[in-house]
């Protein structure tokens, strides 16, 4: 016992001492989720493309905090007139993280692995339009299309579509290598990944030495460790109901952004019940989407009337078609003979706007007459019952890919909508090179599925994040799930 | 039992763009298109030779994120522990040697009020008090044994008082109802009149012979702190086996859950097994054979 006192004076006086963090040159970045591994070709998890896109890993596009195209590892490109030649020339003097040279061959295996029939790249359909790649010299690739592909420049940028080293690919999943300003230096399990800086980058320099990306899931615990100093900036901040705490502090900036995120009540078109497109009117206009912007996410959000972000250039907005009128939504049940009463169920994946969001759209429905049976599902439960079994009548998701109306051309997808119609505008899109064309079809693609009531459209996601007031140049908005910390520094 | 609970990694990890060939083909890469029985009998027989298998989400060796992990769980049970009796003996002591009175009674009602706090809020308490008020403390979060061991000490200190609270009130109790017991035998009434003071007594005689009884509750505590602290590794975002044993419930990453479960077994087994060891050692009666 006696030994003790000395021992526990000396052991609380050196904590008290050691210090907290104090590098001023590096950031540590607050996630959610944290990524099952951090190779983007072989996961859908938005969580690998927050940590290693365009840190650690490059493609021959990239997408830029505006949501435009840019250059990446490609220097610039060349379209044949038929437009399905793209002939690349790349960027000179690139070097892989492990020292490997960056050449023409890197680019076709990557390609070539990601539309491979084996492959595990979760947005294969970004590489479908791809017939071959060739290498003409070390800086100049040929990619050659089947038929003309007006979106495939911006495809190319996805994280789904960065260029790895054929060396090292066995190994991406766990130590990534790249051709970023930045290198994998650590990742501790269920705490953080670090980065460093590459200091043999091709490009511009960056400011950072060093990046953290801490891993966060308790959004109480979020709110502690941006308010106690551990993280400097939580992009995508888990708690919105404590913004306007840190909206008030003068420490704090609060980034209000939008994302690629079309938040829907997805509805099972074959379903008996809502096979009838009156039904699925009637659910539309019952809906109260700013009630839900507000209730379920304290605000932030933009209420939407199809299936297409708000932000984008060919938006059309239908928010007016199915504007919130309940007495409309009970005529139209009981022209459509279900005004006795519909008992539908209602299946909520995890995140927080689907939860309560569900709640308030079964209040809303049951104002005119439309009871619903919530069921709150793990997500592993979610894709297995809705999105594999089809098994559901009502759910809410947000779909974060950018541009992804194509998914209604697929009648198998799991809100089964069956449209030749619909699949016509894809095809057309597809082929369409002229962009004011393109526009056009995507305006109607638009119109198509408000007019056929597919899914209750609500609204499109925004980007709530919370940073330290000194850290600049972190994306607002989020065309793709990512933080690009290229231009991220610390002002004075 | 555990392989046939709905849902599967593959389709987990790629998400709702993913084309139906791509599910199968990364199923095939993860050895998931075998029968349940035949995963079964390769974990099994795995498991022998002391390989755990490869995570699925992950993709690294069990062992790896288990040893990882062990290394945070460990040390802040073991701090726990220290801080629990630390704080639970003397209390014991204190409220046994002044049976009945106001003080005892002032100090159970804590005891009970320990018992009754949800940890989960108390450490909330605490990171509000000490990390965002007072910025002594970080919030949570463990540097690594690599960055040094005070400042890693320092990083377990707020999780481990927010998980010791409960287990002191208890064990203070315990203390105390056992001390109380010994205080009332003839042997210590005959210590106590041969001369001793009240606390030479207490020292040399009645401690020795209430401590079975708190031994006991402190290994049930160490391995309910093992497993059981997933409430607070989440409040202080470490990560520690619970946490590791739920993502991979959610993740489906059923092979992780398996057999951290198993390693679990084994450490109860063997906590259990020290406790007996430590009855040998306080109590030497119980050495002889029969």
């Amino acid at each position: 016992m006696k030994i003790l006192k000395p021992l526990l004076t000396i052991l609380l006086t050196g904590m008290l001492l050691s210090p907290l963090y104090a590098e001023k040159n590096s950031v540590v970045i607050g996630m959610q989720l944290e990524p099952p591994n951090l190779d983007p070709t072989g996961g859908a998890a938005a969580a690998i493309d927050e940590v290693v896109y365009s840190n650690v890993y490059e493609g021959l596009t990239r997408f830029r905090a505006d949501g435009s195209v840019t250059p990446g590892l490609a220097k610039s490109w060349t379209v044949s007139e038929d437009g399905l030649v793209y002939t690349f020339k790349l960027q000179e003097n690139v070097k892989f993280h492990n020292g490997n040279d960056f050449d023409a061959s890197d680019v076709k295996f990557s390609i070539d692995r990601a539309r491979d029939e084996n492959s595990t790249n979760a947005q294969k359909g970004l590489f479908k339009s791809i017939s071959s790649v060739d290498v003409v010299n070390s800086s100049v690739v040929k990619i050659t299309l089947s038929n003309p592909n007006g979106g495939f420049i911006r495809n190319l940028a996805w994280g789904d579509a960065i260029i790895l080293d054929p060396e090292t690919v066995d190994s991406a999943a766990s130590e990534p290598n790249g051709t970023g300003p930045f290198k994998f230096s650590k990742w501790i399990k269920g705490d953080r990944v670090e980065l460093v800086k590459n200091n043999d980058y091709w490009g511009e320099a960056i400011y950072l030495e060093k990046a953290s990306f801490k891993f966060i899931s308790d959004p109480t615990a979020a709110f502690a460790a941006l308010m106690a100093g551990d993280v400097d900036a939580f992009p995508v901040y888990p708690a919105p109901e404590t913004l306007a705490q840190f909206e008030a502090d003068p420490n704090f900036n609060v980034i209000v952004g939008s994302t690629e995120g079309e938040t829907i009540l997805s509805t099972n078109n074959k379903s008996e019940k809502l096979k009838d497109v009156r039904i699925r009117k009637a659910i539309a206009h019952a809906i109260n989407r700013q009630a839900i912007v507000d209730g379920a996410m304290f605000g932030f959000g933009t209420p939407i009337g199809t299936h297409f972000a708000p932000h984008h250039p060919d938006y059309v907005d239908l928010t007016s078609q199915s504007n919130y009128d309940p007495e409309k939504s009970k005529a139209l049940l009981s022209e459509a003979g279900a005004s006795a009463g519909l008992t539908l169920s209602l299946k909520l994946p995890p995140p927080s706007y689907a939860r309560r969001g569900g709640e308030i759209i079964a209040s809303q429905l049951r104002e005119v007459g439309i009871e619903t049976k919530i069921e709150n599902l793990e997500w592993a439960q979610w894709l297995e019952q809705v999105f594999k079994g089809k098994d559901y009548d009502l759910t809410i998701v947000s779909h974060t890919e950018p541009m992804d109306i194509g998914i209604y051309g697929n009648p198998n997808y799991y809100f089964q909508y069956d449209s030749q119609e619909f699949r016509n505008l894809m095809d057309a899109l597809n082929l369409e090179t002229n962009n004011q064309e393109r526009s056009k079809i995507l305006q109607n693609a638009q119109k198509l599925i408000a007019d056929d009531y597919v899914n209750g459209y609500l609204f499109q996601l925004a980007k709530t994040g919370v940073a330290n007031s000194k850290l600049i140049g972190l994306w607002e908005n989020s065309p793709t799930q990512a933080n690009d910390l290229t231009g991220v520094s610390w002002s004075n | 039992m555990i392989e046939i609970i709905p849902g599967d990694p593959a389709s987990f990890m790629l998400g709702i763009n993913a084309e139906p060939d791509t599910v199968h083909a990364l199923k095939k890469e993860l050895g998931l298109d075998v029968s349940k029985f035949e995963r079964y009998y390769n974990w099994i027989t795995g498991m022998f030779i002391g390989d755990f298998g490869v995570s699925y989400t992950y993709r690294v060796p069990v062992s790896e994120l288990v040893m990882a992990r062990i290394g945070v769980s460990v040390p802040l049970a073991l701090y726990a522990i220290f801080l629990s009796t630390l704080i639970a003996i003397p209390i014991g002591i204190f409220s046994a040697s002044n049976h009945g009175s106001f003080k005892d009674w002032s100090f159970m009602g804590f005891t009970q009020l320990g018992i009754a706090i949800p940890n989960f809020w108390f450490a909330m308490v605490l990171v509000l008090i000490f990390s965002i008020y007072l910025k002594w403390f970080s919030a949570g979060g463990i540097p690594g044994w690599d960055k040094g061991f005070l400042i890693n000490l320092k990083a377990l200190t707020l999780p481990a008082f927010a998980l010791a609270l409960p287990q002191a009130s208890i064990l203070a109790r315990i203390m105390r109802s056992a001390l109380i017991e010994t205080l009332s035998q003839d042997y210590f009434r005959t210590a106590r009149a041969s001369g001793l003071t009240f606390f030479q007594a207490v020292e040399k005689h009645a401690f020795r012979n209430a401590l079975i009884p708190v031994l006991t509750i402190i290994g049930l505590q160490f391995s309910f702190l093992i497993a059981g602290a997933i409430i607070i590794e989440n409040v202080f975002f470490l990560p520690g086996i619970g946490r590791l044993i739920f993502q991979g419930i959610i993740q489906r990453d059923l092979i992780v859950v398996e057999s951290v479960v198993m390693l679990l077994v084994f450490s109860v087994i063997i906590v259990n097994f020290l406790v007996d060891m430590a009855y040998l050692y306080v109590d030497p009666r119980l050495r002889v054979k029969k």
